[in-house]
């Protein structure tokens, strides 16, 4: 039996999360498309402001909307099999699908309007919505209604398993359930920075109920949600590595119980680091910069471990099928299954990724890369690689069963996740090398004609960057548009008799029992969450409440 | 719970990697002297510059081979920095003080290690050596408005013979 006979209704409800992201995510490529190549000079059809519009829309689509409505799908996928269970209340589950919906549509439209004058809306003001810069109202509306739908998809999931756990008092929680578990609670505490922000103060400020908010603050208030968001990001592809890719390789996960260590480890580490994104901020003194930084780099712990525990599982599963040798299993892998394809390549990409990460999180070297082209080369390896790249490969392997119809055009599907990685090695290499120079990010323009600046490359020059940014972001636009049409022509192909995938994903070599119990007391460990951020968020958020200094109306 | 003496191992190498980067890191602030722009500018009235060296910004001399240099940043444009260079003479430990009365803007010197925000409310304040003459471009690197991609400017250092003292 497939998901959806077993579960129709959360199939449905799978579909249309689905539906969302993958909307989200056509319409954020193609402004990506147009940023890429619109930056490098290569081709401009938009004006300079216009171009900002662009970005707004390209992060909030894609950093917000397509990860989060991708999430929903999965973690009510992973949730109603891992528990073998349906959602309790169809009406609450249909509640936070609908609020986060009408939340995007506010958002979006109100951050779109900003193209045409038309429409006397806008929202130039990027996905980091910084004040003093300031959006329509609706556009803080908009957000406030997609964090909160999203608490509610949250509560969702927990009465799915409390209610699994009356039956079952003894059991240990399901893996899936686990890290969707741990993810969410990390989510609450996290986002409760962005919701302070937007409610408390960007929304009455935007609507003219309060006449200043403090900058310093509010921006503050945001980091302290936007390296969590990171990770909320990526533990569904943590969790898609653990459970699905062992057992596309050929084989299954080698430790349940490590999983866990791993997935605890985020839910602890992942909100206190915030000020790694503040490091070359004004008004925060440097020791609460100094806790970040070595907050961050335990944070390369869990990764570490999963990059060890996640290639062992895939080699088991190659040795499985029948390879051998120190290297040489290698190639009894599925290289040509494209849900095993994308999610391995994303994995890959993901350790690229982590080195750049940990040059941003060493304090000293950030004065080199802060705000230079090197911060978006790095974290589109890991939200717009290890996550995007493993949200579409899993795609191949889930669409099936929700929609119980066969995988259409299979060849596409295969070139599909080779496209992007080579798309994303040329882009990203390049902006990571231009970033070096001090090409900075976030401009329609990055030439200073007026005072003659000029950027030296260190390795390669500007004039062979900008072409390797530009031609990969075709290439990337290309692969999405071969993805988004073969789940087109997948999703509204016919129902088909039988299916070649099966949904059941084989135990762990060393499962739960092998456990000590208490990993799984999440209480235990959402009061060690909290605590650790009250310590290192508590002193500098008082702090800065009490130098709060306002800022001044601006000039139109 | 079991674990692999393989995994064991690799847990072990993890963690002296991640203390080695934390020790690297303590010892680039502590010996090598790489401060963080932090909160020892001190706090403005973004909407009044009265009194605080930003009423007429500028660069001043401290004493010595020591510069002081007030800039405020606007939308679009850097002041002193824009219209005119900021001139240092070659061989000067330069301290400047940027602040903003508008929106949160970037204050980077393109090819160097010179990068901070700049925020309304704040002072940001950063020295800085320069050895020898040469011309910088001052980019501001955060997105500030439609033309933030025009927000630039420039630090001339000037060669020491070339030097003509005093304010500019």
């Amino acid at each position: 039996m497939t998901f959806i006979d077993d579960y129709p209704f959360e199939a449905k409800i799978v579909r249309r999360c689905f539906f969302v992201a993958f909307t989200a995510l056509g319409i954020g490529g193609l402004f990506g498309l147009i940023q890429a190549l619109h930056r490098t000079g290569m081709f401009r059809f938009v004006s300079h402001s216009d171009y900002y519009t662009i970005l707004t829309v390209h992060g909030v689509l894609l950093a917000l909307v397509f990860t989060t409505f991708f999430l929903c799908g999965l973690f009510t996928w992973a949730v109603t099999r891992s528990l073998d269970q349906p959602l309790v209340s169809q009406g609450f589950t249909r509640a936070w699908y609908w609020l986060m919906s009408i939340g995007t549509i506010l958002a979006g439209i109100t951050a779109l309007s900003g193209l045409t004058d038309a429409i006397p809306l806008s929202a130039d003001v990027l996905f980091t919505f910084y004040a003093p810069l300031k959006a329509h109202p609706l556009f803080y509306v908009g957000l406030a209604l997609f964090v909160v739908g999203s608490w509610l998809a949250g509560i969702d999931w927990f009465r799915s398993y409390r209610s699994w756990r009356s039956d079952n008092p003894d059991s240990r929680i399901p893996l899936q359930t686990f890290m969707v578990i741990a993810t969410m609670i990390m989510w609450y505490l996290s986002s409760i920075g962005v919701a302070v922000e937007v409610v408390a103060f960007l929304i009455p400020w935007s609507l003219g109920i309060i006449e200043t908010v403090d900058p310093l603050l509010t921006r503050s208030l945001f980091w302290y949600f936007g390296h969590a968001v990171v990770y909320f990001w990526l533990m569904p592809a943590y969790l898609l590595w653990y459970t699905v890719l062992p057992k596309l390789s050929g084989g299954r996960l080698l430790s349940d119980p490590l999983a866990r260590v791993v997935f605890i480890l985020f839910l602890l580490l992942s909100t206190p680091v915030g000020f790694h994104h503040q490091y070359l901020d004004p008004g925060i003194a440097e020791g609460f910069k100094f806790v970040a930084m070595t907050n961050t780099m335990f944070l390369l712990l869990p990764s570490l471990l999963t990059a060890f525990t996640v290639v062992a599982s895939v080699e088991h599963g190659a040795r499985q099928r029948g390879g051998t040798g120190r290297l040489n299993w290698l190639r009894s892998l599925p290289w040509d299954e494209p849900a095993f394809v994308g999610m391995a390549l994303a994995g890959l990409m993901f350790a690229a990724g982590g080195f750049s990460g940990m040059v941003n999180a060493a304090m000293n070297l950030n004065y080199i890369v802060h705000n230079t082209i090197w911060i978006p080369g790095h974290f589109h390896l890991t939200v717009g690689t290890a996550f995007a790249l493993t949200a579409m490969a899993v795609t191949y392997w889930l669409l099936p069963q929700i929609t119980g119809k066969r995988l259409r055009h299979k060849t596409a599907a295969v070139v599909q996740p080779y496209m992007w990685f080579l798309g994303m090695t040329l882009m990203s290499n390049a902006m990571h090398r231009a970033g070096l120079t001090g090409i900075p990010r976030r401009t329609a323009e990055p030439e200073y004609p007026n005072q003659g600046i000029t950027f030296e490359g260190i390795v390669g020059g500007v004039g062979e960057m900008r072409f390797q940014i530009a031609l990969g972001g075709a290439l990337l636009f290309a692969s999405l548009v071969l993805f988004l049409f073969v789940v087109a022509a997948t999703w509204m192909g016919p129902r088909s008799r039988q299916l070649s995938v099966s949904g059941s994903i084989p135990p762990a070599l060393s499962g739960p029992e092998d456990n000590p119990r208490v990993l799984d007391s999440m209480k235990l460990w959402t009061a060690i969450a909290v605590l650790l951020v009250l310590l290192t968020y508590g002193p500098p958020l008082v702090s800065l409440a009490m130098n709060w200094t306002g800022s001044a109306p601006i000039p139109v | 719970m079991e674990i692999h003496r393989f995994e064991k191992l690799w847990l072990f190498v993890s963690v002296i990697l991640i203390v080695g980067f934390i020790a690297t890191i303590t010892y680039g602030s502590v010996a090598a002297g790489i401060t963080m722009v932090s909160d020892s500018g001190g706090t403005i009235q973004p909407d009044n510059f009265d009194n605080t060296g930003f009423e007429d910004p500028g660069v001043r001399h401290a004493g010595g081979d020591e510069y002081e240099v007030y800039v405020v940043a606007r939308q679009f444009f850097f002041e002193p920095g824009s219209s005119e260079p900021i001139r240092v003479p070659e061989d000067s430990t330069v301290t400047f003080y940027v602040t903003t009365p508008d929106v949160i803007h970037g204050f980077a010197l393109a090819g160097t290690n010179v990068n901070a925000m700049i925020i309304p409310g704040q002072v940001t304040k950063m020295t800085v050596h320069f050895d020898e003459p040469g011309e910088y471009g001052i980019v501001c690197n955060e997105y500030c408005g439609s033309g933030h991609h025009t927000m630039e400017g420039q630090v001339i250092v000037v060669p020491e013979e070339d030097w003509e003292g005093g304010s500019q």
